[in-house]
């Protein structure tokens, strides 16, 4: 913290307590609702409920459906990283370079971010739909698309549907972190390197990788928890259960299957996720990039 | 000339970009401009049509909902009270609570830390159920506060504001010290007009994060007078041109505050790093 401090008994609590107030009502108390229903065994008529040790963690394992949901939920953030990263970063390097309308091109190209996930997900439904929808004639005339069918089918219509506001969010962080590089190392690069290409590999691209981090990140839990409104409005886990995410399979055992110790047992194997990511980012990511 | 090319180049690019932004948007939009029934016959549209005027008033003054009970009016009016409300709460207790983590000696400071930061890795999505049965024990569901603490609980503007005040130099507070400025007054004279600009970010962040919420309003408001434009799209029924109107309308609030504002926000971000 700082160096000089103020010294007091209690006007510190006074700042601090409206959010630890709220954060121990509204988060802490249903955290711990969540480990005791992990822990837990409802019956069937939810009359009583008895101490079930790591049943309901056996449970979820020996889940096929489990296994889907946490495969598909690695290949989905994979993808949406990889395409939502490598468009997002084509974009801001050009914008970056070019001389006329580049706050044109900023403006344009940011707005998607402010679009809430669910209304892309109707938005590509109908774009998706049999009766309207021109991704779905176009896909259809190139293979027979039928993604309530195909596996293959439905990962693309719900790919597409996650990456397209993404791509926003990458192309702003990039570009700020392009535009924080300094001019002088870029024109110095200039007269050691003369291809533009491989300039941008050997300097700026190892320049720009805190914000390429932070990005992979971000968008990881983009895909893990706000792509809820997306697959919700889209293909809803079909087929099958093919397209649910970890966070969307807990919402179905837990609020409609009304299967409390398993949802929860699944929220405690995400959170578990989430540390784990999160640790792998302090120890290994942060300790290997140079910042300036 | 190769300059000329490569500028070609590059244009050429960031069009393709562009397309690929504001094409799906604009069809959605030519769309709502034509009647249901020319829609049905010939698909999506690529260019406007002349019932623009019709199809939007309908749909914002329209009852619509299962018992009819709310217009599209009144879902913009409470995604508009929930997200300012998310927003302003998260603000103001997140400005404190930085202040009271950065600029205090508090006993137990990292046990206080960690109980606020440890948060992040507990997003709404995976407490879901449980929230539920504890807003219900409240007696919170279907109203405001119940649609906004909850989502409000969130330590990352606490992040954002902890991360700010590090940066700003201890001078300040000497100096402040020395004039026998208390605590209370060095908070609401010095620090809070300095964090205007990340205040503001903060704000537009959380506001849109508040107005894009699906789930949670999806499963707090089994009246439809408490509905919210997100949750309105997957619920409303009418016809295809009045839902084109209605995808289009609902990101509108938003769209609007990231345009307008984007200098400050990406401004207020990146003051961090």
């Amino acid at each position: 913290m700082k160096k000089v401090q103020f010294k007091s008994n209690y006007s510190q609590y006074f700042f601090l307590a409206p959010q630890l107030l709220i954060l121990l009502i509204f988060l802490y108390w249903p955290i711990i609702q969540t480990f005791r229903d992990a822990f837990t065994m409802q019956d069937a008529f939810g009359f009583g409920s008895q101490f079930a040790g790591f049943d309901n963690f056996l449970f979820i394992f020996s889940d096929p459906s489990y296994f889907t949901a946490f495969k598909f939920t690695i290949i989905y953030s994979f993808i949406i990283t990889l395409i939502t990263g490598s468009i997002g970063l084509l974009l801001a390097v050009q914008a970056n370079k070019v001389m006329h309308g580049k706050s044109a091109y900023k403006t344009l190209l940011i707005w998607p971010y402010a679009i809430a996930p669910a209304v892309v997900g109707v938005m590509a439904n109908y774009f998706f739909s049999e009766r309207y929808g021109l991704l779905h004639h176009l896909f259809n005339n190139l293979w027979g698309f039928n993604w309530y069918e195909n596996v293959f089918d439905a990962y693309i219509y719900v790919i597409i549907a996650g990456s397209w506001k993404q791509i926003s969010a990458n192309f702003i962080f990039f570009l700020a972190g392009l535009q924080a590089i300094q001019k002088t190392v870029i024109e110095a690069s200039i007269i050691d390197c003369k291809s533009n290409i491989r300039r941008f590999w050997t300097i700026t691209f190892p320049l720009l990788m805190p914000t390429t981090f932070f990005l992979i990140i971000i968008n990881i839990t983009y895909a893990f928890f706000d792509t809820f409104g997306i697959i919700d409005t889209t293909t809803i886990g079909a087929p099958g259960s093919e397209t649910k995410t970890l966070v969307y399979k807990a919402y179905i055992d837990g609020f409609k299957g009304l299967d409390l110790g398993s949802a929860g047992a699944q929220s405690i194997m995400m959170m578990i996720i989430v540390l784990v990511i999160t640790i792998f980012q302090f120890r290994y990511i942060e300790g290997k990039i140079h910042y300036n | 000339m190769t300059k000329f090319i490569s500028s070609t180049i590059n244009h050429f690019i960031l069009s393709i970009g562009l397309l690929i932004m504001i094409v799906p948007i604009w069809i959605i939009f030519a769309s709502s401009t034509h009647s249901s029934l020319f829609i049905n016959t010939n698909g999506l549209q690529f260019f406007l049509g002349d019932n623009f005027i019709d199809n939007y008033s309908r749909v914002l003054f329209k009852q619509s909902g299962f018992f009819n009970e709310i217009t599209a009016l009144k879902m913009f009016f409470n995604s508009f009270v929930m997200a300012t409300g998310i927003a302003t709460l998260s603000v103001i207790t997140s400005l404190m609570a930085a202040y009271g983590l950065v600029y205090f000696k508090v006993k137990y400071a990292t046990f206080i830390f960690w109980l606020i930061f440890i948060t992040l890795l507990v997003p709404l999505e995976l407490r879901i159920m449980p929230s539920y049965i504890v807003m219900s024990k409240l007696n919170l569901v279907n109203t405001f506060a119940g649609l906004i603490l909850p989502i409000s609980a969130s330590a990352i503007a606490t992040f954002f504001f902890r991360q700010f005040y590090k940066s700003i130099p201890d001078e300040l507070l000497e100096a402040a010290k020395l004039d026998g400025t208390n605590s209370l007054r060095f908070f609401i004279d010095f620090l809070i007009p300095l964090s205007r600009t990340m205040i503001a970010a903060v704000f537009i962040f959380m506001f849109v994060f508040g107005y894009n919420q699906y789930l949670w309003p999806l499963i707090m408001t089994t009246s439809e007078q408490y509905w919210t434009v997100v949750m309105g799209l997957k619920t409303m029924y009418g016809s295809i041109s009045d839902r084109f109107a209605f995808v289009i309308m609902s990101m509108i609030p938003p769209v609007i505050i990231i345009i307008f504002l984007q200098k400050l926000f990406i401004q207020g971000i990146f003051q961090n790093k």
